[in-house]
């Protein structure tokens, strides 16, 4: 029996009276989730949430969109997520290549792009392949699908990221992890156990306000009792060993690769490309393509906001030259990127 | 007669003539409704109201309506917004060439059905056939004229600090529909417009009061950015009660599917009321006895703090702003 009286997720949160906590949350749905229930206002001064760099829009280096460019204006028909579209690159969009001449098709799965392929034999079609270890698994039914099918017009520019070696990369920028419950839901919760023999604490959530709430209440609790830890809050959905169907087929087709994380820098074996066996659908094999190094905005601070070293509002740029209808950085796009649901939600205002 | 609309139908031939008479002429039957260059009408007592819109919605026909049941339902509805009961109605049509005469003679079939239903008599109108890939299937322009009930003065400027403000019914059904209808996301939902004649709904408010400071009708943009706009034009701040907002379940499950906010999705349906807050129990009784608001609930209420500005109460007893509305969310939905 616990000795401390009842108390709801709020109250706990809300009566912590514990030293400096910084929880990061390491999944842009969260971010957004967060903003829009008002969470933070729940909090005591001295429990920051940092939104870490969980948005696959936000993490994709200005290089990609450079490479993808790059293929748009050597003919190749792009086909993306629409928030890639108004990414900045170096010196422009896929919007600004698209108003040039480029073919930019917007689509809403992998799934979606291969049938534009099939449908448009006449294009070579290249899909812009972002994303967690959430997405993966689709990207690589697509990739498989091609490939053993035979489709000679379609290929993938994948960026895709993982998360393990991002928690090491960023253990220093928070105290307590909210891990990204979709993630997890794939990859299991074996790595959460593991970050703990490293001194990695953090709670699994999910999304709803009950959810979200009660993690957090979990976070600061744990957090109180002063040893690592690690608490699946997102039982419903993420079972210990995950979804061992998906991880198999990612690993099948993809491989580790050393991966750039805007704002963070390159951090090792944290990004997945296609194996060589699918050299015909990667883009980058399939096209020889040159090595394309991107060039972010010098002023842009999406890479201090995305490790919680400043608020989105520090950045001299935001609100003011970068907003979500011309966003400067990548943490603008996206509805899931800190500095859009910042801006969205009225940042400092309420 | 030809099956399709051909070009010779809008030439003002014997032709058009025939497509006239078999498609519009006998459907919108009326002794107001001209053959001669304008109609000739009565002047109604008091103030009119007058107003006109485009509709250019795709796909034409979708679950719960098509463009030519939204084409009457769009303009009554801003005529009823003035507190007007409509009372002309006038349209223009573009169609395509090669657009299927079935498909027009159901869209006609619907303009007439709403028409009456919405007690405004058709009274003029004109057809032009444009090339094929000139216009996309049809394009309806309608202009209604209504007479402004004596006493009522509702204006997106009018509303004060204690206001109650309310819904007619679920918000984001049209926006959703028609997001479902185009198949872009493969996603399969029992969802149908809330497109509907609201006059009935605003004369039973009348009945009640006529001390009704503001009634908007929350089609392009949805119910978020008609507050934002009343909000700026009468200087006020607006709180919801987010738990109070209809939402139906379906268009709540797509919304969080796509990461899309229900506040921000078209109605064709719905007004967004706001009143006196010792009125408004009795206004949303009288809106539920009316056919097409059997839903409406008290949804917030108008602040004087932070003037401009939606606040949400949240459901776990926080305050978050609505965001602002945002660029264009769908081309083409009305």
């Amino acid at each position: 029996m616990s000795t401390q009286p009842r108390q709801t997720a709020a109250q706990i949160l809300q009566s912590y009276d514990g030293p400096r906590l910084r929880i990061m949350e390491v999944c842009g749905t969260h971010t957004h989730e967060i903003f829009r229930l008002g969470i933070r206002k729940l909090l005591p001064p001295q429990v920051d949430l940092i939104s870490g760099p969980g948005c696959p829009v936000c993490v994709t280096p200005v290089g990609f969109i450079d490479e993808a460019i790059w293929l748009a204006e050597h003919g190749v028909t792009i086909t993306t997520f629409g928030d890639l579209v108004r990414v900045p690159g170096t010196e422009k969009n896929l919007a600004d290549a698209r108003a040039a001449g480029a073919r930019v098709q917007v689509v809403y799965s992998p799934l979606d792009a291969l049938t534009y392929a099939k449908e448009h034999e006449d294009e070579q079609v290249t899909f812009l392949s972002v994303g967690f270890e959430t997405t993966v698994p689709a990207a690589c039914l697509v990739a498989d699908e091609a490939f053993a099918e035979g489709v000679e017009n379609f290929s993938l520019l994948t960026a895709h990221k993982t998360m393990p070696n991002a928690y090491a990369a960023l253990r220093g920028s928070a105290d307590v992890f909210l891990y990204p419950g979709h993630v997890h839901a794939i990859t299991g919760t074996g790595l959460c156990e593991e970050l703990v023999e490293q001194g990695v604490s953090g709670v699994l959530a999910g999304f709803t306000a009950k959810e979200l709430v009660t993690a957090l209440a979990v976070a600061v609790r744990k957090s109180e009792e002063g040893t690592p830890f690690f608490v699946n809050a997102y039982p419903r959905v993420v079972r210990p060993e995950g979804t061992p169907a998906a991880v198999a087929l990612m690993e099948r087709v993809m491989e580790p690769v050393d991966a750039e994380w805007r704002g963070l820098g390159v951090i090792s074996q944290s990004g997945l490309r296609l194996r060589d066996e699918y050299a015909s659908v990667d883009a980058r094999k399939k096209f020889d393509m040159p090595r394309i190094e991107g060039r972010p905005n010098p002023t842009c601070r999406c890479g201090e906001v995305l490790q919680g070293h400043c608020k989105p509002s520090d950045c001299p740029l935001f609100g003011k030259v970068c907003t979500p209808q011309h966003p400067v950085g990548a943490c603008m796009v996206s509805g899931e990127g800190a500095c859009s649901a910042y801006y969205q939600y009225g940042g400092d205002q309420l | 007669m030809s099956k399709q609309v051909t070009l010779a139908m809008g030439a003002g031939g014997k032709q058009t003539a025939e497509l006239i008479d078999k498609v519009f002429a006998k459907r919108f039957e009326s002794p107001l409704l001209t053959a001669d260059d304008a109609a000739v009408l009565e002047r109604p007592a008091g103030r009119i109201a007058m107003s006109t819109d485009g509709f250019i919605v795709s796909p034409s026909f979708f679950p719960g309506g098509n463009i030519g049941k939204l084409s009457v339902c769009g303009t009554v509805n801003d005529l009823a917004c003035m507190g007007a009961r409509p009372r002309y109605l006038t349209c223009a049509f573009v169609i395509e060439e090669g657009f299927e005469l079935e498909k027009l003679e159901a869209i006609a079939d619907a303009m007439a059905t709403t028409a009456a239903e919405a007690g405004v008599t058709l009274v003029a109108g004109d057809t032009k056939v444009a090339g094929k890939g000139q216009v996309d299937g049809v394009f309806i322009t309608t202009t209604g004229v209504g007479e402004v009930v004596e006493g009522a003065t509702p204006a997106g400027a009018n509303a004060r600090p204690g206001d109650a403000i309310i819904v007619t019914g679920d918000v984001g059904r049209h926006g959703c529909t028609i997001l479902l209808a185009r198949d872009d996301f493969g996603i399969e939902a029992d969802v149908t417009s809330d497109c509907a004649p609201l006059w009935s709904s605003v004369e039973a408010m009348l009945g009640v009061s006529k001390d009704v400071h503001v009634i908007r009708d929350a089609t392009r943009g949805g119910v978020g950015t008609v507050l934002y706009e009343i909000a700026a034009q009468s200087g006020v701040g607006i709180a919801l009660d987010a738990s109070a907002i209809p939402v139906d379940p379906a268009v709540g499950g797509v919304c969080r599917m796509l990461g899309l906010e229900p506040l921000y999705l078209a109605c064709e349906g719905r007004l967004v009321v706001i009143a006196p807050a010792e009125e408004a129990d009795a206004l949303v009784e009288a809106l539920r006895s009316a056919p097409h608001s059997k839903g409406a609930a008290i949804i917030g209420h108008v602040t004087d703090e932070r003037p401009g500005w939606v606040v949400m109460n949240t459901e776990i007893g926080t305050q978050t702003l609505l965001p602002q509305p945002g660029g264009e969310l769908l081309p083409r939905i009305c």
